[in-house]
């Protein structure tokens, strides 16, 4: 196992962040942590690239120990933040070759690396341009090639397309991909879905800081049902009623249940609100998302 | 690793004070800021209120030490936002998480601060002459003044640095420039000490710019520094002590986890 943890706890102050995580990443795959803000997500992924000392448990990355060895990990490691960290007033050439530098590449190999991440993502048109006049996509581009400068064993991508518009996150998606495909071990966290299913080996859930659920990305949505349909009501009542003879999650004046996602299904559900007199105002069904996730894990 | 020990920490210095250098060329409100904000002051002072205050030299020649004085610390405090900058942002978690030696971001700003105020203090000391002020120092004046007031922007710049690690913003950080930019007014920059009320001179007289500028102003204008000298001096080592002490324990904790 690359990356190994377990029993990962972290307070500040009287908030616990994480209540004991446990985690594995097998060399070459992809795990996605998956879950809302305030998860644990970043708190765990800055212990593993050792910026955060967790108050209990253990790490290691590709062997060396977070806490006490450090340096080692880092010179296996490399990281993508929320934020794209990038430096506004310099060029896109100037930030890879500082980051190639500060690895300790010789001067002209990191001009050479430089070059083939310009082209890998597609940077090379707007190298000398600063970074102040590239688009949201553009900068998170720079930055993940940043990461890549010194052939990292291990990537860690922290929420790496939160923000970014449909366009930017697909190309975004395909820079990831394009790395996967090259065997490299990543561990990426997120709060869509759609993105865990598209680039991750394995999943885990996490939420208040714990481990809810581990599987792929079919393991999970089998755990919650293929479909969901989605009842609105005018008012409490209604609901009320339909909740006792529907079995599914009852939220605002809205009843989510599981479906196979057929006509049939969908018919039955109907008839049953029917004979028990209850009209519901709308009626949706939709793949599961990651709300539906949770509150299938946490219901 | 093939790259340990000193020839690490050297290049990684080299790297990172080359960035800050090329950031703050192209930081170009800031720098004309601390070069044009010396100058108004200094022709304000000259040409306003200079007529009205009686050194018993001409005027220029005393104000200029004082508003070279102002100039480094106003130049050396604004490395507190740039600083504050790369702690507030993701850039700080990206070196961070490098195998690189940990003051070196700081080192990098704090050379740049140095370099940015040597220019500036440069342009000051052209106008200065242009305006009329007249030094009569020799060469070994002039080192000895250049010297204590390298000795004084760099202490300055580290306490800026640590201000800088503590900051919760750019905006609070610039806190330090106000503050550095008022507390000439305190010294004998643009009055002599004996000309306030007799509360305000023990803190005029003992604050640790006016040695500074009186020994400035002994070197420029030809007057034995006396003891002054050594006081000046064990003020900025003093402070440079402490202030690179503060900034880089200040930076361990702040980037400790």
């Amino acid at each position: 196992m690359i990356v190994e943890a377990t029993g990962l706890r972290k307070s500040f102050g009287a908030t616990e962040v994480l209540t004991g995580v446990d985690l594995h990443v097998e060399e070459g795959s992809v795990l996605a942590l998956l879950g809302p803000n305030g998860a644990g997500k970043t708190t765990t992924v800055r212990i593993l690239t050792t910026l955060t000392r967790p108050d209990a448990g253990q790490a290691t990355v590709a062997g060396y120990d977070v806490l006490r060895e450090p340096a080692q990990v880092r010179s296996v490691i490399s990281l993508t933040g929320q934020y794209a960290a990038v430096d506004e007033n310099q060029t896109g050439r100037e930030n890879l070759v500082m980051v190639g530098r500060l690895m300790h590449l010789g001067r002209s190999a990191a001009r050479r690396r430089t070059g083939e991440l310009l082209d890998q993502f597609g940077l090379t048109q707007a190298m000398d341009r600063r970074v102040k006049t590239y688009s949201g996509g553009m900068r998170r581009r720079l930055d993940l090639a940043m990461s890549l400068i010194a052939r990292p064993r291990v990537i860690f991508l922290d929420e790496p397309t939160t923000g970014l518009d449909p366009a930017s996150r697909s190309t975004m998606w395909d820079a990831i991909g394009e790395l996967v495909r090259g065997g490299t071990t990543i561990l990426l966290t997120t709060q869509y879905l759609e993105e865990a299913d598209r680039l991750a080996d394995r999943i885990m859930v996490l939420d208040k800081g714990g481990i809810v659920a581990t599987g792929t990305a079919d393991d999970l949505k089998s755990q919650i049902g293929g479909e969901r349909i989605e009842l609105r009501f005018a008012d409490e009542r209604q609901l009320l009623k339909a909740s006792g003879v529907l079995d599914g999650i009852a939220g605002q004046l809205v009843l989510n249940l599981p479906s196979d996602g057929t006509a049939a299904h969908l018919h039955h559900v109907l008839d049953v609100l029917r004979d028990n007199g209850v009209v519901p105002e709308r009626v949706s069904s939709h793949r599961p998302t990651l709300d539906d996730v949770f509150l299938a894990l946490t219901a | 690793m093939s790259h340990q020990g000193a020839a690490a920490a050297i290049s990684d210095t080299v790297t990172m004070i080359d960035r800050c250098v090329r950031l703050m060329r192209r930081n170009v409100d800031t720098l004309f800021v601390s070069i044009l904000l010396p100058l108004l002051m200094m022709a304000l002072f000259v040409y306003v209120f200079g007529g009205a205050i009686d050194t018993g030299t001409e005027y220029i020649n005393y104000v200029v030490p004082g508003i070279l004085l102002l100039t480094t610390g106003y130049g050396a405090s604004n490395t507190a936002m740039a600083v504050a900058d790369d702690m507030t942002t993701g850039m700080i978690d990206r070196l961070r998480s490098l195998p690189i030696r940990s003051f070196a971001v700081l080192t990098g700003h704090v050379t740049a601060s140095i370099a940015r105020n040597a220019v500036s203090t440069a342009i000051v000391i052209a106008a200065s002459l242009a305006m009329g002020f007249r030094p009569n120092a020799g060469p070994g004046d002039w080192l000895a003044a250049i010297g204590l007031m390298l000795l004084y922007v760099l202490a300055l710049s580290w306490l800026a640095a640590g201000v800088g690690v503590i900051a919760k913003s750019v905006e609070s950080a610039s806190t330090l420039s106000f503050f550095m930019l008022f507390l000439p007014y305190l010294s004998s920059a643009f009055v002599p000490p004996e000309t306030m009320p007799s509360w305000l001179q023990p803190v005029s007289e003992h604050q640790p710019i006016t040695p500074v500028i009186e020994t400035v102003r002994g070197f420029l204008i030809g007057a034995p520094p006396g003891n002054d000298g050594w006081i000046a001096l064990a003020w900025c080592t003093g402070l440079l002590l402490f202030s690179f002490t503060l900034a880089t324990s200040l930076y361990r904790r702040r980037t400790s986890r």
